[in-house]
C-alpha cells in the first residue's frame, strides 16, 4: 500500500485516497473550436512512460482535495506532490537508501 | 516401535507428556515438541505421500520449508486445517493430524500404481493427454483431474474462530530472529527506535536453537534485553508473509494455534499490517536437497534438519546414518549425531578437498569418502541404503543405513527482498542469488544475503541495525563463503525418480524433458512441469531447478534468470487476511432513518449498494407478483408512500451555483426560478449520460440536486474535480446532504388531500404549488422542503426532513393517508410506476453509451449553450443519426408474457448465429394497471421502427414484439395534477 503525501494533510495510506488519472490535461476553454481529433486526443490520449508520471489523486477519505503527484512508475515512489494549478516540478527519481 | 528420543538435552520439557494422535494412532510426545519431531520420536517414517505418484513420503526439513509432511489438522469439524506442515506444529495435548493424499490408508494406497505408471505421466502430461477429443474435456477429463488433484479437504462449515487485524507504525522492523535479526534488534533498539521483531517460530533464535551449546547464553541475553525494551515489540510465532510498496509487510500471528485449549478471548490469528521506515531482513537460508533417485524416501532428510531434530528436540533421525554432502555443514551433524551415540557409518563428500572439518570427524572415527556421489538410494517405505560412488566413475556401493542426510548447500532466503522489487544478482562464489540492488529502504542481514556462520551473522545484523536506526547509507561487507555446494542432479546419478520438487512430484528427468520440448525460459519450465508451484512455492526446489536446466540449456544460471517471489512466504488462511471483514462487517449496511418501521411492517428489503431498501411489503401470504400488483394499483386509484431516502442529494450553494450547473450538466439553469425544479442529466465529457435527478432552486444562489442512489458519491466526487482542477475560479460549496435529509414520496390521485393537513405555512393547492415546484416549509411539525415531482405520473410530493424526524413523519403521513388507504410500496413498484411512464433509470435502461437522445431525454438538453460536460463529444457524427439505439416501449402478443430483462432484439429469428443483433431489453415487468406486459428498450434506429416487430430470440423459440412507444400509461400527462 503507497504511502502519499497530501499536501494539505501530509502522509497517509493509500486507502485513502483515489486515483485521477495523468494531471496537467487542462481541459479546452472553447471545446466547440476543436477538431474531432483534437478533442479525442484530448478526452483520450494520455502518456504511459516509463519512469516520473505527472498524476491527479484526490484525497477522498481525508480533506477531499484533488493534488497533483510525480511518481515513478518503475519504483512506485512519490517524487513530489503539490496542489492543484502549480506547475509540474522538475525533479528526478529520488534513489533508495 | 522404537524410541528415537534421546535421554537427554534439547529445548524440551521431558516432565510434560501430551498425548496426540495420527491417523487415529495415539502417541505421545513431549512439551516443546513439533507434531514432526514427536512422530519422529516415535518411529513414525511415513507422514503422506505424494500429489502425483502417490509415493510414500516422510520428513524433510525442520521448518516452514518442509515439502512433504504436510497433514490434516482437526480440532473439530469446522476446525480442520488442511496442508499444514508438520514440522511448524506445535504439539499440543490432545491433536489430532491425518495423513493426506492416501485411499485407503497411508500404509496401502491405491494411488501409489500411479508411481509404476510414471513413465505414463511425465511432465506435461495434462496439457498431452487431454486435449483430444475436445468433447471428453468436460464431460471425463476434468471432472477425473479435480477428483485425483489437490492435497487435502477443506473444512465444510463455517470458521468458528476469531481473527482480528491490528495496523501499526514502528521505525526499524526486523523480520527473523536468528543472530543476524537479534543483533540488527538490539543494535537497532541501542539507539532509541521502535523496533518490531518478527519470527515463524515459537522461539526466538533462528539457527542457535539447533546449536548444542554455542551462544546460547547471548541468546538468552539478547531476548531478555529486547524484551525489557518498552520501544521493541517482539512477535514470535508470525510470519512476515508479503513485503509490500513503501515499507509496508503483511505479518500473519498465529495466537493460539499452539494451545490444546485456546481461551476464547483470544482470536485465533492477528492480522498486521506495519508500515516502518527501514527494514531489516534476516530471514536465514534454506538447505537444498540432493538430487538423486529415490531421494523421498522417508528416512532421507536434510543434513541441517536433522540436527535441529537432534539438538532442539532430542531426536535422532535413525540409528545406522550415512552422509551426503556438498558442503561442511553437514558435518556438524554428524559429529552431533556420533556424540550423540548414533553410528554414523560414513560421510560421502561431492567435494575432492573438503578442509579441517573433515579431519574433525575422521578425528572423531567417522569415515570420510572424498569425491563421492551418491547416487541412489533403496528400500520401500523407508530408506535401507544409500548408493555411493566415485565422482571420477565406478560402480556404485549400497551402504545400509536407516537415516540418510544430505546437503547441497545453502540458498539465502531472498524472498521478501524480492518480494519488494529488489534486485537479485547470482553470485558464482556462492551458487546463489543474493541481494544486489535495493527497492525499498531495506537491507538484508546474515545468511539471507549470503554472510553465514554465526559470529559473521552477528556481527552482519549489528552492522545493519545499527544503519537502519540512523536511517545512514550502509555498505555491507562482502558475503561469506559457505564451504562448497551444488546445484542440480548429482554426478553420476540417473535423473529418473530423482526428485526436484517433492510436493509436485517434479524428477531432474522432468526439467529435461521440458527443455527438450522447447522450453527456454525458468517461468515456462516452472509452468510445465509445475515445479515450486506447490504449497512450499519450491523454496527446497528452486536452486536444483535451475541446475538440472543449466546443464540441459547449456546456459549458465544468470542466463536463465529465476522466478518472480511473490507472497506468500507461507500460506497464509483466508481467516487471518479477512480479519473482521465477514458477515455483517464485510461491507458497512446503509438504512434509512425509516428501515426499522419497514422492517416491522414486513417489508422484504433488497440491497442496491450499500442500501437495505424496501423492495416490496407484502400482506399475508402475497409473493413478490402478488404484492406489487396490489401496490400499483393502490398507487394509482389512490395514494401510496414511498422511502426514497437513498437519493443522493448535494446541496450546490454560492454566487455561482447556478453557473457551475450550467457547465456540469445539459440542461440550463439560469432561467430557473427560486421555487421551480428542473430533471437534470449529466453527462460525462464523452457524451453519455452518467446521471439524472431532479433540481430545485431553494434560493438565487442554493440548489437541491438529486442524484440517483447508486450514483451519489460518483457524482459528487466528478463535480468536485471541474469545480477543483477546471473551473476553481467559480464562487461554489458542495455539501453531500443524502443522509441529512429523509425523502418521502406520497404519490397518487389522493397525495395532497393526505399531506394538507400537516403543511403549514404553504399554499400547495394546484394554482399555487404546481407540478416542479418546491419550496420549504413545516411538514408535520417538522421544517421541511417539500417538492411536487412525479416519478410515477400521478400527483405526487416527496417531503425532505431532517433524518432524525424521517420516522416521526413517515408515521404521520401514514396515519393522515389511512382515511385514504394509503399504501407503503417498495423499490419493485416504484420501478413498475416508472416504466409505465418510460422514465428511464440510469444505469438500467441506460448503460454508458447512451447519449441522452438515445435514452429519450433530448428534450432536456439546452443546445444553446455555449458549453457543458459533454457538448463537444455529442457534436460528433457518430453521436447521431439511425446507428444509434434508442429507447422504444416493446409488446408481447401474450399480455402475459413477460420478456426477460438483457434478453436481445433481432430482425430474423431464422438468421444463422451469430445473429445480427440490434439491441436488448432493459426494462420489463407485468403492469396490473395495463393488464398486460411491458418493457423498454434500446434499439438501433428504434424510434423510425416504431409500429414494426422485430423477435426476442429465447431457449424455446423466439418470442415476436412490437416496437411502441415508450410510454405505456396515460401519454398525455393529465394525470400529473391529480
Ligand atoms: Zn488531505
Amino acid at each position: 500500500m503507497l504511502l502519499i503525501a497530501c499536501p494539505y494533510c501530509g502522509e497517509r495510506p493509500e486507502i485513502e485516497f483515489a486515483y485521477g488519472g495523468e494531471a496537467h490535461i487542462a481541459r479546452p476553454a472553447d471545446p466547440s473550436a476543436m477538431s474531432d481529433e483534437e478533442w479525442a486526443a484530448f478526452l483520450y490520449a494520455r502518456t504511459n512512460p516509463k519512469g516520473t508520471h505527472a498524476e491527479r489523486w484526490r484525497h477522498t477519505n481525508g480533506c477531499g482535495r484533488f493534488f497533483n503527484a510525480v511518481r515513478d512508475t518503475v519504483t512506485d515512489f512519490f517524487v513530489a506532490t503539490y496542489k492543484t494549478g502549480e506547475p509540474r516540478p522538475d525533479l528526478t527519481p529520488r534513489s533508495v537508501v | 516401535m522404537s524410541s528415537l528420543r534421546t535421554a537427554s538435552g534439547g529445548r524440551i520439557d521431558r516432565t510434560k507428556t501430551l498425548r496426540f494422535y495420527f491417523d487415529g494412532r495415539s502417541h505421545t510426545g513431549v512439551q516443546g515438541d513439533t507434531l514432526a519431531s514427536a512422530l519422529l520420536a516415535n518411529g513414525e517414517y511415513l507422514l503422506g505421500r505424494s500429489f502425483k505418484y502417490h509415493r510414500p513420503r516422510g520428513v524433510v526439513a525442520a521448518g516452514s520449508d518442509e515439502p512433504n509432511a504436510i497433514v490434516n489438522l482437526t480440532r473439530d469439524a469446522a476446525r480442520s486445517t488442511p496442508n499444514v506442515r508438520a514440522t511448524t506444529i506445535e504439539l499440543y495435548e490432545g491433536l489430532h493430524a491425518e495423513s493426506q493424499n492416501r485411499f485407503p490408508s497411508l500404509q496401502v494406497d491405491i494411488g501409489a500404481i500411479n508411481d509404476l505408471l510414471s513413465p505414463l505421466l511425465p511432465a506435461g502430461f495434462y496439457y498431452k493427454t487431454f486435449k483430444w477429443p475436445a468433447s471428453w474435456w468436460q464431460r471425463v477429463y476434468e471432472p477425473l483431474i479435480r477428483a485425483a488433484a489437490g492435497l487435502g479437504r477443506a473444512p465444510t462449515l463455517p470458521d468458528p474462530d476469531r481473527y482480528v487485524g491490528r495496523w501499526a507504525h514502528a521505525d526499524v522492523l526486523v523480520v527473523g530472529a536468528g543472530p543476524a535479526g537479534l543483533s540488527a534488534a538490539l543494535a537497532a533498539a541501542d539507539a532509541g527506535v521502535r523496533v518490531v521483531l518478527a519470527d515463524e517460530q515459537s522461539e526466538f533464535g533462528g539457527s542457535l536453537l539447533s546449536e548444542p551449546t554455542e551462544m546460547q547464553t547471548w541468546l538468552a541475553e539478547a531476548i531478555a534485553t529486547l524484551a525489557a525494551n518498552p520501544r521493541v515489540t517482539l512477535l514470535p510465532r508470525t510470519t512476515a508473509f508479503g513485503y509490500f510498496a513503501h515499507n509496508m509487510a503483511g505479518l500473519a500471528e498465529r495466537v493460539t494455534d499452539h494451545l490444546a485449549n485456546p481461551p476464547p478471548h483470544l482470536p485465533r490469528e492477528r492480522l498486521w499490517q506495519i508500515r516502518v521506515k527501514q527494514v531489516v531482513l534476516a530471514t536465514g537460508a534454506l538447505e537444498r536437497p540432493l538430487v538423486f533417485p529415490n531421494n523421498d524416501r522417508p528416512g532421507i532428510m536434510l543434513a541441517g534438519a536433522a540436527r535441529t531434530y537432534l539438538n532442539r528436540y532430542g531426536v535422532l533421525p535413525g540409528k545406522r546414518i550415512v552422509v551426503a554432502t556438498a558442503t561442511d555443514s553437514a558435518y556438524r551433524a554428524a559429529l552431533d549425531l556420533r556424540a550423540a551415540g548414533a553410528d554414523v557409518a560414513v560421510i560421502a563428500d561431492l567435494r575432492e578437498a573438503p578442509g579441517e572439518i573433515a579431519d574433525e570427524a575422521r578425528a572423531a572415527g567417522i569415515a570420510v569418502r572424498t569425491a563421492t556421489s551418491v547416487v541412489g538410494a533403496g528400500g520401500l517405505q523407508h530408506v535401507a541404503w544409500a548408493a555411493l560412488a566415485p565422482v571420477a566413475g565406478g560402480a556404485p556401493e549400497a551402504v545400509p543405513c536407516d537415516a540418510l542426510l544430505m546437503s547441497g548447500g545453502w540458498t539465502p532466503a531472498v524472498h521478501l527482498f524480492s518480494q519488494s522489487r529488489g534486485k537479485l544478482r547470482f553470485d558464482a562464489d556462492a551458487s546463489a542469488y543474493l541481494p544486489d540492488v535495493s527497492a525499498e529502504h531495506e537491507r538484508s542481514a546474515g545468511a539471507c544475503r549470503g554472510v553465514f556462520g554465526l559470529a559473521e551473522a552477528q556481527g552482519d545484523g549489528a552492522a545493519a541495525g545499527a544503519s537502519a536506526a540512523s536511517g545512514k547509507p550502509y555498505t555491507p561487507s562482502a558475503a561469506t563463503p559457505n564451504g562448497g555446494g551444488w546445484l542440480g542432479l548429482m554426478p553420476n546419478a540417473p535423473a529418473k525418480k530423482a526428485f526436484i520438487d517433492f510436493q509436485n512430484d517434479v524428477t531432474a528427468k522432468d526439467i529435461k524433458l521440458a527443455v527438450r520440448e522447447g522450453m527456454r525460459s525458468i517461468e515456462h519450465i516452472k509452468r510445465y512441469t509445475t515445479t515450486g508451484m506447490a504449497t512450499d512455492q519450491g523454496k527446497t526446489s528452486n536452486m536444483n531447478t535451475l541446475g538440472v536446466a543449466s546443464g540441459a540449456l547449456d546456459a549458465t544460471i544468470p542466463q536463465i534468470g529465476h522466478t518472480t517471489f511473490r507472497m506468500p512466504y507461507t500460506p497464509v488462511t483466508f481467516g487471518g487476511l479477512a480479519g473482521f471483514s465477514r458477515g455483517d462487517l464485510f461491507e458497512p449496511i446503509r438504512m434509512t432513518p425509516i428501515h426499522p418501521w419497514a422492517a416491522e411492517a414486513g417489508a422484504v428489503f433488497e440491497d442496491v449498494g450499500q442500501w437495505k431498501r424496501a423492495h416490496y411489503f407484502p400482506k399475508r401470504g402475497e409473493d413478490l407478483h402478488a404484492a406489487v400488483a396490489r401496490e400499483c394499483l393502490a398507487v394509482r386509484a389512490s395514494v401510496g408512500m414511498f422511502d426514497a431516502s437513498t437519493l443522493g442529494k448535494i446541496e450546490v450553494v454560492g454566487p455561482d451555483a447556478a453557473e457551475f450547473l450550467n457547465r456540469m450538466y445539459v440542461n440550463a439553469w439560469t432561467k430557473l426560478g427560486v421555487g421551480r425544479c428542473r430533471y437534470g442529466i449529466l453527462c460525462r465529457e464523452d457524451g453519455f449520460v452518467r446521471d439524472d435527478g431532479v433540481v430545485g432552486r431553494i434560493a438565487q444562489d442554493r440548489f437541491h440536486v438529486t442524484t440517483t442512489t447508486g450514483g451519489a458519491a460518483g457524482v459528487l466526487n466528478m463535480m468536485e474535480d471541474y469545480l477543483q482542477t477546471e473551473w476553481p475560479e467559480l464562487d461554489v460549496w458542495l455539501t453531500s446532504t443524502t443522509e441529512q435529509w429523509a425523502v418521502i414520496a406520497i404519490q397518487g390521485p389522493k397525495a395532497r388531500a393526505v399531506i394538507a393537513p400537516l403543511v403549514e405555512g404553504l399554499d400547495i393547492s394546484r394554482e399555487k404549488f404546481p407540478h416542479m415546484a418546491v419550496a420549504e416549509c413545516t411538514f408535520a411539525g417538522v421544517p421541511a422542503r417539500l417538492f411536487r415531482v412525479s416519478f410515477s405520473g400521478e400527483l405526487g410530493f416527496e417531503v425532505n426532513v431532517p433524518a432524525d424526524y424521517g420516522r416521526a413523519v413517515w408515521e404521520a403521513i401514514y396515519a393522515a393517508g389511512r382515511p385514504h388507504n394509503i399504501v407503503p410500496y417498495g423499490t419493485e413498484t416504484m420501478h413498475v410506476l416508472r416504466a409505465e411512464k418510460g422514465f428511464i433509470i440510469v444505469g438500467q435502461d441506460t448503460d454508458g453509451t447512451a447519449t441522452p437522445d438515445d435514452a429519450g431525454v433530448g428534450w432536456a438538453v439546452a443546445k444553446s449553450k455555449r458549453d457543458f460536460v459533454g457538448k463537444r463529444s455529442l457534436a460528433r457524427a457518430a453521436m447521431t443519426g439511425p446507428s444509434r439505439k434508442q429507447l422504444v416501449g416493446l409488446l408481447t402478443a401474450d399480455p402475459k408474457t413477460v420478456l426477460e430483462e438483457g434478453a436481445q432484439l433481432v430482425d430474423d429469428p431464422h438468421q444463422a448465429v451469430p445473429m445480427t443483433l440490434l439491441g436488448h431489453v432493459t426494462s420489463s415487468y407485468y403492469s396490473a394497471t395495463l393488464g398486460h406486459s411491458i418493457a423498454l428498450a434500446m434499439l438501433v434506429n428504434g424510434r423510425a421502427r416504431i409500429g414494426q416487430t422485430v423477435h426476442v430470440p429465447m431457449p424455446n423459440g423466439a418470442i415476436a414484439v412490437r416496437v411502441v412507444k415508450p410510454v405505456f400509461y396515460d401519454p398525455e400527462g393529465a394525470r400529473l395534477d391529480g
